[in-house]
């Protein structure tokens, strides 16, 4: 059953900015994140790539490199075991064993270009390096399929011989494609009937890279009792546990995951990559641990990016601005092994607006590029995308106001998601109401810095539905009257700080008086990734469990000490007190020092598994300023706009809406997998990739709404994935207004922007 | 397989000299790391484009993982570790504390060095100035506007 609040204003804690608990040890260079962990006797894992995207392995020579003085083993494909087609849950999706194991390492075929085919365990780096360098594999290259046009072309490359798509329900061999599904409600064509305006377009998409500063990381040790400890950096210890674990064959109960520091995720830090290459590695040389660090090239080529693809979008419109009808057919990229976001991207695409007649097709194809994974909402960044774009061309072609259409059409409590979901207490208008009075709304879009330049403006709002799941929280009370809280979720951007602060607001301290520690899977219960923006509101969720525990729990303790009736006691404000004795008092910290006399140790534990979350939408706006004759766009302003439920640590909250911006700018204007005919990524460097530096930004400006979540006891929603939705088509529908061109692929580069012009 | 012989180097590391004998391959952010014990600064790209591994090399900003350990020998080098003294943290340290400028923190350590290079030599500088000086550090959590106001914090305050 889910529980309901009501929602507060006079919180003491919540809504406060303390300095985060984990912020003095990051900003001295204490804080120990994955790399930096050095154990006795510790070698160092170099992994051998395949330098072509879609190949036969015909032969691996580790001779050499074995015989090579300081290296202490090599492992190939032949080391992983082999695993049939079986589903493991990782709370936020799943993974399929069969293709996890062979995207850690290859055995018989590489399927993208840096998918692993050996590794070497050496005493550094460099001589790992060199050792790496000395194992020769053959190759039968084979021709190559990089995106979902060519992969579903007559005669494509089959990448995968056994895969069994899933076409509507029909089996479907000898395919590119893992699945194709369909969510339909109300009459399509009978809306379309009714519609005055139509506008129907396709967009396409490259596949980018999460691009988190920290590469992927791993130290492992295998013991001679076949026990497995894992220290990486990872936005899930027991996800990290549960993966290992499956591709090793191994009981779960066999592994300990510790996770260090995590220098950004963003999604993509929830698969495994290292893990089981370094535990084999360690088994192989005798128990020695054994560290990886992914080099950023191997990040960009052989980790879990965003995936490219071809979306169309089709709506309908009355000649009074109602939308009657939407459809639109979603192709994404899984990269190598099925399991792109479009299910996701599904479940977003139309969720901003009030559509009585819907279709969604999606579609999961299969590519010689690395498997994909979660970035940041996956799949609504795309899917909004196509839709905002194309809400902002019919605008265009029907004469709508294109904030009016919205505010007019907008998703409330009681419309149903394009999958079917009825939406509870939701706050997608509000956030338009906030955008329309917001400073930037309100203000002039200037004069362009100098003649020639022009300036427009767009917006545009994107919607991500946020997961529950599990958490586990501990706290424990020292005699002192601070309390020591113990999680599972790793802490990405301040959730310490979140979740403490959820706890000493229910127990009356300051978020200072808790002091949380991020601990390993042996010392707390289970706890999902940090993701799906989850963290504060379930483990925040959990933390407010355990602190009414302990609330109740010292409650009895007072009564004990008073000799009075259990029921007779209250606690408000810090302090406990007797319902009817007026002298009967004490604070929460005077307490907290007499429980030697009241039964000892007070420890309480929480625990969650929450099926819903409630969903979150977001409008941004943004000023461009685009020279048309070198197509160079500078980003001049920009406001985010969101519903965040209710902000925990408001500075955090902005924090995650300035830095989604400036990754769904960066995806709009640079960001892309630049692709060669031999299926190679030819920039797979900082340099090259070009994310966003401090001078390709402004200032972001955040406006926090805050329309309570009726199911968290604070009103939380979460925040970290929706401000990623609005900007591609936010860019889009700039450039529009700036220059009179709608351009329909990513990233609308300088190039792009001068084409289109020429046109 | 003979490794190459190792190269004295005296330096000197937040105030402290130091000996040591490092690979002629090794770079200097591993030197850092993997000799000196001091991981606050960071690996993050290897090829001088992120700026996690920055360091004051005799007062000029440099990204660590360029140079070789081999390179540094009488020079004098900082990292984040010897951004706090005896007296406390470093301004900025406090000021990327109380204005939320970090999330991940794991390109913290690098944006700290290249703004203490900056205000050493220009207490004062522009939003812009500031933006232009650290384009040489990635931040993939931030979007740069907190780490900004920071460092212009401690320029309006000194």
């Amino acid at each position: 059953m889910v529980s309901t609040f009501e929602p507060k204003s006079d919180y003491k804690v919540i809504g406060t900015r303390p300095i985060r608990h984990d912020g003095l040890d990051k900003v001295t260079g204490r804080a120990v994140y994955g790399a930096d962990i050095k154990l006795p006797g510790m070698l160092w894992a170099v992994v051998v790539r395949s330098p072509h995207a879609h190949a036969r392995v015909k032969s691996i020579d580790t001779s050499a490199a074995e015989a090579m003085d300081g290296v202490h083993a090599v492992m190939t494909g032949a080391d992983i075991p082999k695993h049939a087609d079986e589903l493991i849950d990782l709370g936020e999706g799943a993974a399929n064993l069969r293709w996890a194991a062979d995207n850690i390492m290859a055995d018989e075929k590489v399927v993208y270009r840096g998918h692993a085919v050996a590794s070497v365990a050496a005493v550094d780096r460099y001589v790992g390096e060199m050792a790496a360098d000395a194992i020769k594999v053959e190759y039968e290259v084979l021709p190559n399929a990089t995106n979902v046009r060519d992969a579903l072309a007559p005669g494509a490359p089959i990448i995968l011989e056994d895969l069994v798509g899933d076409d509507l329900g029909d089996e479907v061999r000898n395919t590119n494609m893992a699945s194709h599904f369909r969510h339909e409600f109300g009459d399509l064509e009978g809306g379309f009937a009714q519609a005055d305006h139509v506008m129907e377009r396709e967009y396409s998409m490259q596949m980018v890279h999460q691009g988190y500063i920290e590469p992927h990381n791993a130290t492992a040790i295998w013991d001679q009792e076949d026990r497995i400890k894992i220290w990486t950096s990872t936005q899930g210890a027991f996800p990290v546990r549960t993966q290992t674990a499956g591709i090793l064959n191994m009981p779960e109960s066999r592994l300990k995951v510790t996770p260090l520091e995590i220098g950004g995720g963003f999604g993509g830090k929830i698969p495994i990559y290292l893990e089981p290459i370094c535990a084999i590695l360690s088994k192989k040389s005798g128990g020695r641990p054994v560290k990886g660090i992914m080099e950023r090239k191997a990040v960009f080529e052989a980790s879990g990016p965003a995936p490219g693809g071809v979306l169309t979008v089709k709506l309908g419109a009355t000649k009074d601005g109602k939308l009657v009808a939407a459809e639109t057919d979603m192709k994404l990229e899984a990269g190598g092994y099925p399991g792109s976001a479009v299910g996701a991207a599904a479940m977003c695409v139309f969720s901003c607006y009030d559509i009585p007649n819907t279709r969604i097709d999606g579609w999961d194809i299969v590519v010689n590029k690395p498997k994909s994974a979660a970035y940041r909402a996956p799949g609504s960044p795309q899917a909004a995308y196509a839709m905002e774009s194309a809400v902002d061309e019919l605008c265009e072609q029907a004469g709508f106001d294109k904030m009016q259409f919205r505010v007019d059409n907008a998703s409330h409590e009681g419309t149903r998601r394009g999958d079917g979901v009825i939406f509870p207490r939701i706050g997608m208008q509000e956030v338009l109401e906030a955008t329309k009075s917001s400073p930037h709304w309100n203000a002039d879009i200037g004069a362009p810095s100098k003649p020639g330049n022009k300036r427009g403006r767009g917006f545009a709002s994107g919607y991500w539905f946020n997961v529950g799941l599990k958490s586990s929280v501990n706290l424990s009370l020292n005699n002192d009257g601070t309390v020591e809280l113990v999680e599972g979720s790793t802490d990405i951007g301040g959730t310490r700080a979140s979740i403490s602060m959820q706890a000493a607001e229910v127990l009356g301290i300051t978020a200072e008086e808790v002091r949380p520690t991020v601990v390993d899977t042996d010392t707390i219960g289970y706890t999902d990734v940090t993701g799906g923006s989850r963290t504060t509101y379930a483990t925040g969720y959990a933390a407010w469990k355990a602190a009414n525990s302990m609330v109740d729990e010292l409650k009895k303790r007072a009564s004990l000490l008073w000799d009075i009736d259990e029921d007779g006691v209250q606690f408000e404000d810090g302090v406990f007190s007797s319902s009817t004795d007026s002298e009967l008092k004490i604070s929460f910290k005077d307490l907290a020092g007499k429980l030697n006399d009241t039964g000892g140790p007070v420890n309480t534990t929480g625990a969650v598994d929450l099926e819903a979350a409630g969903g979150a939408f977001g409008t941004h706006i943004c000023d461009l300023e685009i020279d048309p004759e070198t197509g160079k766009t500078d980003v001049v302003r920009y406001t985010a706009v969101q519903d965040v439920g209710k902000a925990i640590h408001p500075s955090y909250v902005e924090g995650q809406l300035q830095g989604g911006a400036a990754q769904g700018v960066g995806w709009a204007l640079n960001e892309e997998y630049f692709m060669n005919d031999d299926g190679a990524m030819t920039n797979s460097s900082y340099l090259d990739y070009r994310m966003p530096t401090s001078l390709d930004l402004p200032e972001i400006e955040t406006v926090i709404v805050e329309v309570p979540n009726p199911i968290h006891p604070f009103g939380v929603r979460g925040v970290g994935e929706v401000p990623i939705c609005p900007p591609i088509a936010a860019v889009a529908n700039a450039i529009s207004n700036t220059i009179g061109v709608r351009l329909t692929d990513t990233p609308m580069n300088a190039g792009k922007i001068i084409a289109a012009l020429e046109d | 397989m003979d490794l190459p012989e190792r190269v004295h180097v005296r330096t000197t590391i937040n105030g402290q000299a130091q000996e040591f004998l490092v690979p002629p391959y090794m770079s200097l952010l591993d030197t850092i790391r993997e000799i000196a014990g001091l991981t606050g600064t960071k690996e993050g790209c290897l090829d001088g484009n992120c700026g996690a591994c920055t360091v004051d090399i005799d007062g000029r900003i440099v990204d660590s993982c360029l140079v070789l350990g081999a390179e540094v020998d009488g020079q004098s080098i900082t990292t984040v570790e010897g951004l706090a003294t005896k007296d406390g943290l470093h301004p900025l340290q406090q000021a990327f504390l109380e204005e939320a400028a970090l999330q991940c923190g794991i390109c913290t350590p690098g944006f700290l060095v290249a703004s203490k290079g900056l205000l050493d030599n220009e207490p004062n500088p522009t939003e812009g100035r500031i933006r232009h000086w650290l384009a040489g550090n990635l931040c993939r959590c931030t979007g740069y506007d907190k780490i900004v106001r920071a460092v212009q914090k401690v320029a309006a305050s000194s």
